[in-house]
């Protein structure tokens, strides 16, 4: 078994030590456009009320990242990424994860970042690996990559674990080590595959065996196309967690999901005289 | 005799995989016509799935199972129809566009069209619109239909309909989208002749293109 890895992101005045000894870290995915239409619309209009909003409600939720992500099909992603971060770092304190896969709009955003970000993301593919990373390097940030390459998603586990050796190698290259490195291996439904869940789970513990780097995953995608799907994210987030899972990007506001999260730290050993789990549990009673 | 397409249908719904088989084997053997075990029992019962997935009473796993039914009884008919000159639905050319590499969704929709009697040409993902250009001289399907599951991939649909239209072939062919960041107003806006909210009513739209609806 390797060593567990420490990952570490800041902002200007907050630092975030994500490792699979610590309590799970939430990484809050409401900044995105994608199937948010009055964001969409809202980021159209170079307006950001709603993202400010966003980030403000989800630090409040347990946020203790927050993903920002502005690509919309007929805007400025760099002007916009570079705003919407700019924005977010105003509004609160912290730590960011700039998701783009434009290395223009992420050179803009890393421009004006203060603290070590967290880049969402690189894959496999050439293009990804030759044009972000060295961005990565140049600004000192920390970087999520997904289990794919030119060739899509593989299908099994340890074609997942190649993919992921091959960013891990080239990272290194660069000089940006495997503790910079936070693997995602790829959530797709079991609405169309029944096995979707078992693979990803497989290629999270092979990945985290070989290289002992953090794992992040869009956990809901699990449940897509499938009823109740609640119940499904919150106990996929638990079996991710004890797989190796150490910072889904996922929905804050979603008492459900963070609750799993807790429970998961809880049962792992990594919430002492279960103070968090008390503490939340007093926080939902006092809201209720 | 209405009693075995009742069966027929009741089989698609449950998407029961191997009884399908045996019940067209078992209409065939009692004389009845190809072209008839398909409209009346197949299609009957594939047209209810697609209802109850809309109205939530079905779910996207059940509905996969009862295209798989559909399929099965589709393979045992096909040669015969072939023989009898009844028509396909139409020929669909699919692919997810350039730069996006998710596929399940348009995985579903081309086994949607083919419950529905379509034959589905599926070039893949991450897609060139040069390739699509070239698929449709190719095969010349009826159909041509772009899936993008990225705010940032979907403009490739609107360089796709521009290739197609350079390359002349865009009276050839009707243009259907679909994916998450997808809704009817950027199909319009791009020059798309239509736009699937899911995989059932991608089927349903590619019918209504060809006039199958």
């Amino acid at each position: 078994m390797t060593e567990n890895l420490t990952t570490t992101v800041s902002s200007k005045s907050q630092t975030v030590e994500i490792s699979r000894n610590l309590p799970t870290v939430i990484i809050g995915e409401r900044i995105n456009p994608t199937g948010r239409k009055k964001l969409q619309a809202a980021l159209e209009e170079n307006n950001f009320t709603i993202v400010r909003q966003d980030a403000l409600d989800q630090v409040a939720a347990g946020a203790t990242i927050l993903d920002v992500n502005a690509g919309i099909p007929d805007g400025d992603e760099p002007v916009l990424l570079k705003e919407a971060v700019r924005i977010v770092m105003e509004a609160t304190d912290v730590p960011l994860c700039i998701d783009t896969a434009d290395p223009d709009a992420l050179s803009a955003a890393l421009s004006i970042y203060e603290g070590k970000a967290l880049v969402n993301s690189v894959n496999g593919e050439e293009r990804s690996l030759g044009e972000m990373l060295p961005l990565v390097k140049e600004y000192g940030a920390a970087v999520i990559g997904l289990c794919m390459d030119d060739d899509g998603i593989p299908e099994s586990p340890e074609k997942r674990l190649t993919v992921a050796a091959k960013i891990i190698e080239r990272a290194s290259k660069l000089g940006i080590g495997p503790e910079d490195i936070v693997i995602d291996p790829l959530v797709l439904t079991m609405g169309a595959d029944h096995n979707a869940g078992r693979i990803t789970l497989e290629t999270t513990e092979l990945v985290v065996k070989e290289f002992g780097v953090n794992i992040t995953m869009g956990a809901s995608n699990v449940s897509f196309g499938l009823p109740d799907r609640m119940h499904i994210n919150a106990a996929f987030m638990a079996m991710a967690i004890h797989a190796g899972l150490t910072c889904p990007i996922t929905n804050p506001l979603v008492t459900e999901l963070t609750t799993a999260v807790l429970a998961a730290d809880l049962a792992m050993g990594r919430d002492e005289w279960g103070t968090r789990w008390i503490e939340a549990f007093r926080s939902r009673e006092k809201s209720d | 005799m209405s009693e075995i397409y009742e069966q027929i249908a009741t089989g698609i719904l449950e998407g029961n995989v191997p009884k399908i088989p045996e019940l067209v084997q078992k209409a065939l053997d009692e004389g009845l016509n190809a072209n008839d075990i398909l409209n009346d029992g197949l299609v009957v019962g594939m047209n209810e799935v697609g209802n109850r997935f809309k109205s939530g009473a079905m779910f996207i796993p059940e509905v996969l199972k009862s295209a798989k039914a559909m399929h099965a009884g589709q393979e045992l008919l096909r040669s015969l129809l072939a023989a009898s000159g009844a028509a396909q639905t139409g020929k669909i050319v699919l692919g997810t566009v350039q730069g996006d590499l998710h596929d399940i969704g348009k995985n579903l929709v081309g086994m949607m069209c083919e419950g529905a009697g379509f034959e589905v040409i599926d070039l893949g993902f991450n897609i060139e619109p040069e390739k699509f250009t070239e698929a449709i001289k190719k095969h010349q399907p009826n159909i041509v239909g772009m899936s993008a599951l990225l705010t940032t991939t979907m403009r490739a649909m609107g360089y796709t309909i521009k290739a197609i239209e350079e390359a002349g072939l865009r009276d050839k062919v009707k243009v259907m989208v679909g994916g998450a960041p997808v809704d009817a107003e950027f199909a319009e806006r791009i020059g798309a002749d239509g736009y699937g909210h899911n995989a059932v009513s991608g089927a349903e739209l590619a019918k209504k293109l060809v006039g199958a609806a």
